[in-house]
């Protein structure tokens, strides 16, 4: 039995582009966005120039309640990069708001992981403090 | 039943018709593959560039053909510029398509109306498989929003193959059954870089470590160096070659976005069509591939299928109508993907045991397993009387999937 946690190692960091600076600004702060479209309500994500439902260029970054309910998950045991520790535990979440994200588990045993199981956003700093949104399951 | 998120997407949508139905020429009567070759594969090619193995694959698969580089006046591939500089060919039509079973329709296309007679599209890979600790990265780019959580090929495919056990309660010992097949193919075959490691069982597969839940290292392509071309012709000149041309029935791809940035949903949907979505990616492309052949799945006497990953075989025959969606899983099973069954599948042991022979030749390389197949010539594994051979690349992992289907017979 093994807990997941944060990874510590020197991990790759992130870099944000023109479009997802603020998304990342924002994970700086502790807090989860997305794009919400004036046009027609739709959240986007990953960060875009147009709504993914309408095509509309008319994006605005709204906050996330940060919970939702696991879609997928794979537990693994072959790192990316050294620096990385296994096992980790990668998973695309159904946000409660209705989008998508892919994340890190933490904070349940490694194998753990269902789909469905609700979950909600915790930021951890990795590599050059970098705050990374991890997701640990609760009630 | 589809997660709440992608439920907003399935609006009845017109799919507007993309093929043209009038009683016109196939549009690649005049197409023929005449020459192919594979160079050496290896885990690691000594003595080689990427440069210098794609140049030798050229020359070889023009000397499959019976032609002389002066008889090439088209190249498609990243290194093509080297072979008509080197073979001083020029000027000739080009392009840098590299990716697999679409440059080779780009190539049959240029044929089709006249830009170009001989075509030699070729890739290779050697000389970079340097960087050991990592994992495999020439495979996949770096993207913010996927390197910090350590994904890679395999736990992007994993999270495809993860969905659809939930939904359809696939079971990993049908994910083992496709590896050990594929992995005996290769096992016989003198060609392959795991010649004789096995023979493998699909217990052998379920005991090989975990590397991305569900995928055990030996449900997983190797990573491999080589070179791979192949040689198109304008039919009439194929006819005067010695080997017999094989035709292209049809083929396309189907792509969802960048591979390897985004959350890989098997859900992730089009706006276009609900019923296209990346799970089942190459459905579409499969769709209009047979409407162009004029036949079906059940027309099919080998199936390369590109195998990255096991699960992949069975998504496969779901996305491209060989059975049911949910019913890859028995559908395996029960003799149907060996190499004397119905479907036999991916005959020279594939990605897994065949080659992965760079970041993109191995996508040319189960276009030129069907070939052989199609000509009769395959030393091992050879299926009886292969009219028809589907090829394919890419995996809902990645958000592409493409389909060519091969002939004997002239459409």
């Amino acid at each position: 039995m093994t807990q997941l946690i944060p990874q510590t190692g020197n991990i790759p960091r992130p870099f944000a582009s023109i479009v997802s600076q603020p998304y990342w600004d924002a994970c700086a702060r502790g807090a989860l966005m997305f794009q919400r479209c004036a046009a027609c309500n739709g959240i986007t994500h990953t960060p875009a120039v147009m709504c993914a439902h309408c095509s509309a260029r008319d994006l605005a970054w709204e906050r996330a309640a940060g919970t939702g309910a696991v879609y997928s998950w794979t537990t693994v045991w072959r790192p990316q990069t050294p620096d990385f520790t296994v096992p980790y535990t990668a998973v695309v979440i159904d946000m409660d708001e209705g989008w998508q994200m892919l994340s890190n588990l933490i904070g349940c045993e490694h194998d753990a992981a269902t789909i469905g199981m609700r979950v909600a956003v915790e930021f951890h700093p990795i590599t050059d403090g970098v705050m990374l949104p991890y997701f640990r399951p609760v009630a | 039943m589809p997660s709440a998120f992608w439920g907003k997407f399935l609006e009845p949508h017109r799919l507007r018709r993309e093929t043209g139905g009038s009683m016109a020429k196939h549009p690649f009567h005049d197409v023929a593959i005449v020459g192919v070759h594979n160079t050496q594969q290896a885990r690691m090619l000594e003595g080689h560039d990427s440069r210098s193995i794609t140049l030798e694959a050229g020359l070889g698969a023009v000397a499959d053909a019976g032609l002389t580089p002066l008889d090439i006046d088209g190249v498609v591939g990243v290194h093509g510029a080297d072979f008509i500089y080197q073979a001083r060919i020029g000027p000739v039509w080009r392009s840098m398509s590299q990716l697999g079973i679409p440059a080779l329709l780009e190539a049959s296309a240029a044929i089709a109306t006249g830009l170009a007679s001989v075509v030699l599209v070729s890739a290779g890979s050697a000389g970079i498989y340097t960087e050991r600790t990592s994992t495999a990265p020439w495979t996949r780019p770096t993207n913010e929003f996927v390197v910090s959580y350590g994904m890679f090929t395999a736990a992007e495919f994993a999270l495809i193959a993860r969905r659809h056990m939930h939904m359809h309660g696939t079971k990993p010992e049908a994910l083992a059954h496709v590896a050990a097949t594929i992995r005996n193919n290769g096992h016989v075959n003198p060609e392959a870089v795991y010649f004789g490691r096995g023979p493998f069982t699909a217990q052998d597969v379920l005991d090989s470590r975990m590397v991305a839940d569900p995928y055990h290292l030996l449900d997983c392509a190797m990573t491999a160096e080589g070179g791979c071309a192949l040689v198109l012709a304008r039919a009439d000149i194929a006819k005067d070659l010695a080997k017999d041309p094989v035709y292209v029935l049809g083929g396309n791809t189907d792509h969802y976005g960048p591979s390897y940035q985004h959350p890989p949903a098997f859900e992730l949907g089009g706006r276009r069509d609900p019923k296209f979505i990346n799970g089942y990616a190459g459905r579409r492309a499969s769709q209009m591939a047979f409407a162009m052949a004029g036949c079906a799945p059940t027309d099919v006497d080998v199936c390369e299928f590109y195998d990255p990953f096991s699960f992949e075989i069975i998504r496969q025959f779901e996305a491209f109508g060989f059975c049911g969606e949910g019913e890859g899983g028995d559908f395996v099973m029960d003799g149907t993907i060996e190499i004397d069954g119905r479907f036999p599948i991916t005959t020279d042991g594939g990605l897994m045991s065949f080659s992965h022979g760079g970041a993109t030749v191995q996508l040319l390389q189960r276009v030129i397993r069907a070939t052989q197949q199609v000509r009769g010539e395959c030393a091992t594994q050879q299926v009886p009387d292969v009219e028809i051979a589907l090829a394919s690349g890419g995996g809902a992992g990645a958000l592409f999937n493409d389909v060519m289907l091969l002939g004997a017979s002239q459409p």
